[in-house]
């Protein structure tokens, strides 16, 4: 690999050389974020918690580059057609890549609008969408910009989502007239807060005539208060307004997200809050993964350019390995800068394919009412059988693909294809997974390899001035961890999701996906990465049935101890599978770019080795997760008179007339209590694995499969030293 | 003037000037940049500061059309205009050829003008023939020369800053002479040739409604792009090598203009 990856290079590999607006809105959000954004960083405007005028500024360059349109379709004067969970990602990886708060920013006010979007009425999505977007030529308006207001229990986290400070009541309410609401509402930790002109809020009825929860749409002209409230002294993205406001407000009944019914005199919200949340959260949680996933690959370009840097000025000249290299004469360096890049691209890959997902699953998605109700199902218990039936056939088309092409049973298959329900129940499984795993692993993970960045500069690292504004991204990415859920909030959700046999099924089916793959592209990892997921898919099924050494069972849902760290082990085996997925698309879509055609073999083995030097450390973690949690609820054997474990002294040694030499071997090889009870130090008797042999063989089998993985490790290390970099990083420092 | 102008701008890709230039003589004997197809590439800023005048006169002058002819490999000037497109309103006919800075500028004035003679609607009278005093790449200073000799125009403006059209018709052109003068010029009006310095205007703002707007043309003049034989046979070069001095020159974006004077001003007192 001669150059840093190009954008042809990561079209192909992210699946958007063919969207040229994708390709658009790309460009021009790089030019906002390493124009102004970066200047912003740069001038310091991180030092003040306040909205200035400044960063205001920031939000005029968002209009003008149709940054905040992206979220409008066309019919409401936007300029992209289509689901918008991709285009959120790229632009947020965008942002993010300079500043993580001016992502926010952008991503916040989607975050707005997607309870209008997902479940408003016609006319609320025509209204808030047409208001959103900047002012045509020849318009006199102002651009509505909005903040989501929560602040509340989210579905999965398991405590009651029922309580709610935010409180809604009828305020008035005349005979054929719209019901008028008082809404009263605190919000803490609220993101645009300090220029939303309309906030999205969950309440509560405090009220008989209102039935359940809403998402009510508060406007700042409305009658009532509608103060912004003291600001959020964040440690973190200061490119990001945050306020803590207050409303007290009263607002027509159609500001219900979705609309209302009146039933015998009350008035019953079309959605309650718990399912618009539902329908946001299940996407929203992926751009804030692609922004921390974007921290770490921005990270190399200034990184080499240190290390290459750092021993100049002193002995040596142009030419020489010391002047030209740095600190890259240095292994370590380079190989702990393999691991961040590696971390980013697999990361990367991940959210991006979580975008897609949700892109494709979309109107599926949208559609699931209406699919039930064409299948005769309306009530809960209607479609929870509905579901109950549907999920059998989904397992058999899902097992049914999983068989050779030849053996299939065609005519099945394309039956079973053609049932959108199956499809739907195929889709939502995936999506259970991989927004949370998404939102999980890129922040957490990527938040400890940031770290690593940091640490790469040195000194330097922990100053104002690094270049690619490292520490201020490592400090960030504390804050993606926790927006839209802390880290326990996914994982919860994960070990509900992941069981799942839809998922389960389709898990599997990976691994083999993986070995077939591995026999095409040796190197890529995915052999070692098909080892680790049977060695999970072991564990998974074993700490099901398992109990601890007090015979409890340890797969439930307050024994977090046994299942979020299976959770997080889940994760880095998605991360690597989408990394070497998108590695073998570049291989193969990019043949056909003549741009590529000379330098694509360097790229595909650079990718291939990261794709090797992940896949290693991913399974060096599920297999350290899965051992602990395997053996570690087993109470270790102690050095007790009647134990079985033990070989006794006296017994051993009279044995010694009949088998010479076993009193020496029965010492080395098993367990020996002397006679006087002595023993060997060590905390007691080795402990035996009867019942796990088949933990044991996988376990084994993935160790030896690491094999190569650091010869990948040093090739990969070899190009960071020879890489072509610019003469200058493309936004200030 | 009611009718309009119609306004070719010849303009093509350069690398990117932040990126590491590394001349290298290639394996056919011609130099070229090490890693030349991999390295992003910019609009020339000559052929820029072309364009956006170009669009701001038609902008201005109703009934006027903008074409841009360019000369480079075609999937590389297909991301260049995932940007570019987005700034203003024109036509694109691509040439799928070389950009290297090391092609003949007289091969490259023969594709384009043939290419200019056969734009089917192009109104010769009214042509205003616009590109960049030099180039980035094709540095020879001649090409926007050439092409217009072989268009048969004869009025010809080089390191034009800025063009006025009158009301009767004629254009007033600012030439930059020595000693930062310009020298005045007025002409009857097209056809004319204006090689544009730096021009007045600034870089126009993204606006993706236009970017989709062009694409829908762009796209497919890109994927019917005809090979154009450039090249720079009968040509010996005896040596590249990037200027010493450059070695020296301190790269920082986005600096203000003040900023700048004042350091010019510190250069010129030290």
């Amino acid at each position: 690999m001669q150059t840093l990856p190009t954008d042809e290079v990561r079209q192909i590999m992210w699946r958007y050389a063919e969207r040229y607006d994708l390709q658009m809105l790309v460009q021009s959000t790089r030019s906002v974020a390493r124009g102004v954004v970066a200047r912003l960083v740069a001038d310091g405007e991180r030092n003040t918690h306040e909205w200035t005028a400044a960063k205001d500024e920031m939000l005029k360059a968002y209009d003008e580059a149709g940054v905040t349109a992206m979220m409008s379709k066309p019919q409401y004067g936007g300029y992209l057609d289509g689901p918008k969970n991709f285009v959120m990602a790229l632009a947020a990886f965008e942002l993010a890549w300079v500043d993580a708060g001016a992502a926010t920013c952008c991503l916040a006010a989607g975050l707005a609008l997607e309870p209008i979007i997902e479940r408003g009425t016609p006319e609320q999505v025509e209204e808030y969408l047409t208001r959103s977007v900047p002012p045509q030529p020849g318009e006199d308006r102002k651009i509505a910009r909005g903040a989501f207001c929560l602040t509340e229990p989210l579905p999965y986290v398991g405590v009651d989502t029922g309580i709610m400070c935010g409180k809604v009541r009828v305020a008035n309410w005349e005979d054929g007239q719209e019901p008028m609401l008082q809404v009263d509402k605190r919000g803490r930790f609220i993101t645009n807060m300090d220029y939303a002109s309309f906030v999205v809020a969950a309440v509560e009825s405090d009220d008989d005539r209102i039935k359940g929860t809403c998402m009510v749409i508060l406007e700042e002209d409305d009658e009532g208060v509608y103060d912004r409230g003291a600001v959020t002294h964040k440690l973190v993205h200061q490119l990001s307004s945050t306020r803590d406001p207050i409303f007290h407000m009263t607002v027509p009944a159609s500001r219900i997200v979705g609309g209302y019914t009146i039933v015998d005199g009350v008035i019953v919200p079309n959605h309650n809050h718990g399912k618009v949340l539902e329908a946001v959260f299940a996407r929203t949680r992926v751009p804030v993964g692609v922004m921390t996933a974007a921290k770490l690959l921005s990270a190399v370009e200034p990184i080499i350019r240190y290390q290459r840097g750092r021993f100049r000025g002193g002995e040596g000249a142009p030419g020489t390995p010391r002047y030209d290299l740095g600190l890259q004469m240095k292994e370590d360096v380079l190989h702990r800068l393999v691991d961040v890049w590696a971390t980013g691209e697999a990361a990367t890959s991940l959210g991006l394919a979580a975008a897609r997902h949700f892109d494709e699953f979309e109107e599926l998605d949208k559609t699931r009412d209406e699919l039930y109700a064409a299948a005769g199902a309306r009530s809960v218990r209607e479609v929870l059988k509905l579901r109950k039936q549907t999920e059998k056939l989904a397992l058999e088309y899902l097992e049914l693909l999983a068989e050779p092409e030849e053996e299939r049973d065609q005519e099945r298959l394309a039956e079973l294809k053609s049932n959108r329900l199956v499809e739907y129940m195929v889709g939502e499984s995936l999506s259970n997974i991989l927004s949370p795993a998404t939102k999980l692993w890129n922040t957490g993970q990527g938040a400890n390899m940031m770290r690593e960045a940091v640490s790469l500069m040195g000194g330097y690292g922990i100053t104002e001035d690094c270049p690619g504004f490292l520490p201020q991204k490592w400090m960030d990415s504390q804050l993606e961890a926790t927006y839209e859920g802390p880290e326990s909030v996914q994982r919860r959700q994960l070990i509900v999701t992941m069981t799942s046999e839809l998922f389960l099924t389709q898990f599997q089916g990976w691994i083999t996906e993986l070995r077939r793959l591995a026999s095409d592209r040796p190197g890529t990892g995915a052999c070692a990465l098909g080892s680790a997921m049977e060695l999970w898919l072991w564990t998974y099924r074993h700490l099901q049935e398992a109990k601890d050494a007090d015979g409890k069972p340890l797969y439930r849902d307050k024994r977090q101890g046994a299942t979020f760290p299976m959770a997080d082990a889940l994760a880095w085996l998605l991360a690597c599978r989408c990394q070497v997925l998108d590695c073998l698309e570049l291989e193969k879509k990019g043949a056909e770019n003549p741009v590529l055609a000379d330098a694509l073999p360097g790229y595909v083995q650079f990718f291939t080795d990261l794709c090797h030097v992940q896949t290693a450390h991913a399974a060096g973690e599920v297999g350290r997760i899965c051992a602990d949690l395997v053996y570690g609820y087993n109470r270790h054997p102690s050095w007790e008179p009647t134990c079985e474990a033990c070989a006794q002294a006296g017994e051993i040694d009279c044995l010694e007339g009949l088998i010479p030499g076993i009193s020496v071997g029965t010492r080395l090889t098993s367990d020996v209590v002397e006679s006087d009870g002595s023993h060997a130090n060590k905390a007691g008797p080795c402990p035996r694995f009867a019942g796990i042999e088949g933990f044991i063989s996988r376990r084994n089998k993935l160790d030896g499969c690491l094999t190569g993985s650091r010869l990948a490790k040093d090739r990969a290390g070899n190009v960071l030293a020879q890489v072509m970099i610019p003469e200058a990083l493309d936004y200030p420092s | 003037m009611t009718t309009g102008f119609h306004i070719v701008v010849c303009g093509s890709l350069v690398p990117d000037p932040l990126q590491t230039l590394q001349p290298m003589m290639g394996a056919s004997g011609t130099p070229e940049l090490k890693s030349e197809m991999m390295l992003p590439s910019v609009l020339d800023p000559w052929a820029g500061h072309a364009l956006y005048e170009a669009a701001n006169l038609a902008k201005n002058t109703p009934g006027s059309k903008v074409w841009l002819v360019s000369v480079g490999p075609k999937a590389r000037l297909q991301q260049l205009m995932m940007t570019l497109a987005q700034k203003v309103p024109f036509e694109l006919v691509a040439l799928d050829g070389s950009a290297s800075g090391f092609i003949d500028a007289g091969s490259v004035a023969n594709v384009m003008s043939d290419a200019i003679e056969g734009l089917t609607d192009l109104d010769r009278s009214r042509l205003l023939l616009f590109g960049g005093c030099a180039s980035a790449s094709r540095d020879a200073g001649a090409t926007m020369q050439m092409v217009g000799e072989r268009l048969s125009i004869q009025d010809q403006f080089l390191s034009v800053d800025q063009l006025t059209a009158q009301a009767d018709g004629s254009l007033k052109i600012l030439e930059r002479i020595e000693g930062g003068q310009y020298l005045e010029s007025v002409c009857e009006g097209p056809p004319v040739m204006v090689g544009w310095a730096t021009g007045t205007l600034p870089e126009p703002k993204n606006n993706p409604q236009v970017g989709m707007m062009n694409m829908r043309t762009i796209m497919p003049a890109l994927q019917k792009a005809q090979p154009a034989a450039v090249s720079a046979d009968g040509v010996v070069f005896a040596n590249v090598e990037v200027p010493q001095q450059r070695r020296d020159t301190r790269i920082v974006k986005d600096v203000s203009a003040d900023e700048i004077a004042r350091e010019l001003v510190e250069w010129i007192k030290s």
